[in-house]
């Protein structure tokens, strides 16, 4: 078994995101909690940024829950960046444990999943689950400097500039993560750096059928199946895959990177990055759930596991995808 | 270890397939009048520093070559030229402003890192691989002259 049912299911009970410049005129734009107006956040460097970032995304979370600092049983963070810089940066300001995670773009949730354990197990309470991502400190540690003036191919996307986190707690209100599958990477040989959608779409039908064959669950027995960042070109490849499956995904799936700018801009795929799910989900999401006009939905984030050296030494992308169930248990027996 | 294993080739195809494709009528009409706007500005300051200035014909390639490089600098400082290779793509790469652009750029990106290990040592991460084959194929062509005309 690949899934874990959760016994004592965790609670996600407050979130909050901070949005840089462009995603804050996107569609979502009113859901974030706080917006960016320079993507440099008043320090000297992208890198720092993504740390203030993400700083900043806990500290509004640690406000509005009104927990303090020393009751943190744990946080668990990640971003893009070597090393995990700027989870690491921004943790360093508070005075809590902390885990550092890297699963590339499907970082959040394998927070959540690690964080319900926790829970399940009753070890720790008021696990913070942040992850964030910048697109000016991803372009320079994967593609070119920002000032170069390249053409973006057509199935490159956007790095997302923002931060998402969210408490999960013992008791509380709010939707509960009641199951979990923790996904097997997968690599049919896409070798295009640029194109993630296509190399992470089979990572992310693997993990969603092992889902549906684990827990004999239907695509109809959930409102939306929320994926990552497969991004437009991505969604298509996994909508086939699914098909040739048996099953259609197409009435009610949506994409995070899709979601997150503006529609208008026509020029790339859609979002990407480990601050794309997390963004979307902690704001948007979130408040769906806590209007109660969602119930229960999949959130599959997906990863790609390249790194700039692998991509040059000709391998091709390993990706992976975990998942996560989020329901709203009021209501039922 | 065997890679052949988890590649699945019907994939990779079907991939290829599907993907969107460039259009190559609007790049390269793109490509082509910017480029050639370039050039032509180059050889506009040409005619102007050989009829105004009256340069003569030895210095006159050096100078514009010079101007070029500024403006390309200069674009690129004030964040313009990233905008204009978005749209141009090559005609904007391959005249001698994409060079200035390619070291410049790299030099304000990575002035984070101090002046030394920053600035100074990635300066020529995009420009380098030009410079080593550049100058590699010219000695390559004038060995080439020399047994051409001086041997046989």
């Amino acid at each position: 078994m690949q899934t874990v049912i959760f016994k004592n299911p965790p609670v996600i009970t407050f979130s909050s995101s901070v949005a840089g410049p462009k995603e804050s005129e996107g569609e979502l734009s009113h859901f974030f909690d706080y917006k960016l107006k320079d993507d440099m956040y008043g320090e000297k460097t992208f890198e720092k940024a993504e740390a203030k970032i993400m700083y900043s995304a806990i500290d509004i979370l640690l406000s509005k829950s009104k927990i303090k600092e020393d009751k943190i049983g744990l946080i668990l963070a990640g971003d893009l960046l070597n090393q995990i810089i700027s989870s690491t940066f921004a943790v360093r300001n508070f005075n809590c444990p902390y885990l550092g995670i890297y699963n590339a773009c499907s970082t959040f949730t394998e927070a959540l999943l690690v964080g319900s354990l926790f829970i399940d197990r009753r070890y720790k309470d008021n696990i913070i689950c942040a992850t964030s991502s910048h697109f000016s400190s991803a372009e320079r540690q994967y593609r070119y400097p920002l000032e170069l003036g390249s053409v973006r191919p057509p199935l490159s996307q956007w790095t997302v500039t923002g931060a998402g986190a969210c408490m999960l707690n013992v008791k509380g209100e709010g939707p509960k993560i009641t199951m979990s599958t923790v996904g097997k990477i997968v690599d049919f040989g896409v070798k295009d750096a640029n194109n993630m959608g296509g190399a992470m779409a089979p990572a992310c039908a693997d993990t969603l059928l092992t889902f549906f064959k684990e827990t004999k669950l239907e695509v109809d027995d959930f409102d939306l199946i929320i994926t990552g960042d497969l991004g437009v070109f991505g969604t298509r490849v996994f909508k086939d895959l699914m098909w040739e499956k048996g099953y259609d995904v197409s009435g009610n799936h949506v994409d995070c990177g899709e979601l997150v700018f503006n529609i208008n801009e026509k020029e790339y795929q859609g979002g990407s990055g480990a601050g794309c799910s997390s963004l979307v989900f902690c704001s948007f999401f979130m408040e769906l759930f806590k209007k109660k006009k969602l119930n229960r939905v999949i959130l599959i984030a997906t990863g790609a596991l390249l790194s700039s050296l692998s991509a040059l030494q000709g391998e091709s992308i390993p990706s992976i995808a975990h998942l996560v169930c989020i329901e709203n248990m009021e209501g039922k027996k | 270890m065997e890679n052949s294993k988890f590649i699945n080739d019907n994939f990779i195809n079907y991939v290829s397939k599907v993907s969107p494709r460039t259009n190559e009528v609007r790049t390269l009409f793109r490509a082509f009048w910017v480029g050639g706007l370039i050039c032509c500005l180059g050889q506009s300051f040409r005619m102007l520093f050989e009829n105004v200035f009256s340069l003569s014909d030895d210095v006159l390639a050096a100078y514009v070559s010079m101007v070029m490089i500024f403006l390309g600098g200069l674009l690129t400082a004030f964040g313009v030229y990233d905008r204009i290779g978005k749209y141009a793509g090559a005609g904007s790469i391959v005249p001698i402003t994409g060079f200035a652009n390619s070291v410049v750029s790299p030099a304000i990106e990575f002035k984070t890192e101090g002046y030394i290990y920053g600035l100074a040592s990635k300066m020529f991460v995009i420009a380098g691989p030009i410079i080593v084959f550049g100058i590699s194929s010219s000695v390559l062509v004038g060995l080439i002259y020399y047994f051409i005309y001086n041997v046989l």
